[in-house]
């Protein structure tokens, strides 16, 4: 398809897509290290809905953009840069309440956008978003359980799941940052623009973090950048791993 | 001329198992979308997927292609669509049946709107309504694991989505 706005419109792709595909990529090692079997399957699915809903806007992008790149091309083989995905997503989650708190957050993140994003006016982000949305319903409501078990659970698991969440919420206002995105693609219908999720988004993860016996963080935000392409330490290493097979045998097929 | 009823194509793409749960077909699931054939033995078919990640799509086009071609046609092109997004309220009644038969509780009609999250599931096995949800997240993408309190035996619902 063509767009008033090819560059805006691209990045703007790209920025809802690597969000998915690095939260999947961050999901996926949790498989044969969660609590219980049930949770290896759990977080294997919600990463693999991530993962096909990241594959379909990669690819929708690559149309858009023009230039003959693929969901491939694209997922493997930019760099660091040229991500456009949250600080949120692309830290390490080596500690379950983390990978909750985070869930939730980004979970309750993609059902208010997603949600949105059915009325774009680019018909195939709306049919994604139409799809994604349902899908991300259940990685809301499993996010939600898990917060509200550890929360309210143990005297120790309370403190847990309290300073994952701690840790997790300087990241959360990066989401609701529109200055990266090209006021003339929400004019056109195309995209919509996060601060207008804000107040939604908020008051889904604070309904969970209250039935959990949890205290909202009072906590400043980080410093984001993320959707201008200036990542954390860690995004490097995550980007190696994912990056390597495609890039160290270039062509390979199986 | 394009025909768009039920053709030869239809009836041969209808009659592809889905590899992950093969005792349905993929018309069953309401995966397949739609079939044109024309005069000269070109194909367009269009299947859409249950989950943006189901990795049994691509399975599911080599199939279309390699059934298509076994029965003559000579030009099978496979196309994925993802709106209007895919429901289990199009799972056809014998596919249904087919899945508790096969010992996967089928999914709950669904209200408009609403994902019933919460609905009991009756067990496959023994009919019983007393059973309890073990895990949100099953074997593939669209089940969910299930216990029976009934018969003890644990069973695979297909999630309402």
């Amino acid at each position: 398809m063509s767009s008033p706005h090819p560059t805006a419109h691209v990045d703007y792709l790209l920025a809802v897509a690597d969000d998915a595909l690095v939260n999947a990529q961050r999901l996926g090692w949790w498989i044969s290290r969660a609590p219980q079997l049930e949770e290896d399957v759990a977080l294997a699915n919600i990463g693999l809905d991530q993962l096909g809903q990241a594959r379909a806007l990669l690819a929708h992008a690559g149309q858009v953009e023009g230039a003959g790149r693929s969901e491939d091309d694209l997922a493997y083989l930019r760099d660091e840069r040229d991500f456009r995905n949250v600080h949120l997503v692309e830290r390490e989650q080596t500690d379950f309440g983390v990978a909750m708190a985070r869930l939730l957050m980004v979970a309750a993140w993609q059902s208010h956008l997603y949600a949105a994003l059915r009325g774009s006016t680019d018909a195939t982000l709306a049919a994604v978003a139409a799809k994604a949305v349902k899908e991300v319903a259940y990685h809301l409501d499993h996010a939600g359980r898990w917060v509200v078990r550890l929360g309210d659970g143990t005297e120790e698991s309370h403190l847990r799941m309290q300073a994952a969440l701690d840790a997790e919420w300087p990241h959360l206002e990066e989401l609701f940052d529109g200055s990266f995105l090209d006021p003339a693609l929400v004019a056109d219908g195309v995209a919509v623009d996060p601060a207008t999720l804000r107040e939604p988004v908020l008051s889904t993860i604070l309904a969970v973090v209250e039935e959990a016996t949890l205290a909202a963080p009072r906590v400043r935000p980080a410093v984001g950048g993320g959707r201008t392409g200036r990542h954390t330490e860690q995004m490097g290493y995550l980007l190696a791993e994912m990056q390597h097979l495609t890039r160290s045998h270039p062509g390979a097929t199986w | 001329m394009v025909t768009r009823t039920r053709s030869r194509a239809w009836t041969v793409a209808a009659a592809v198992p889905d590899p992950e749960i093969p005792v349905v077909t993929i018309e069953d699931l309401g995966i397949l979308r739609d079939v044109t054939e024309d005069d000269v033995g070109r194909v367009h078919v269009q299947i859409t997927p249950t989950y943006s990640g189901c990795p049994a799509m691509e399975a599911i086009r080599n199939d279309l292609v390699e059934q298509l071609s076994d029965e003559g046609y000579r030009q099978v092109e496979v196309e994925f669509v993802l709106a209007p997004a895919w429901t289990t309220d199009w799972m056809t009644d014998e596919g249904r049946a087919k899945l508790e038969e096969y010992g996967v509780a089928p999914p709950a009609a669904r209200a408009a709107g609403v994902t019933p999250l919460t609905l009991s599931v009756r067990c496959p096995q023994c009919g019983s309504p007393d059973t309890r949800e073990s895990s949100r997240f099953g074997s593939t993408a669209c089940k969910s694991l299930w216990i029976c309190n009934a018969c003890r035996e644990p069973f695979d619902h297909f999630k309402a989505i």
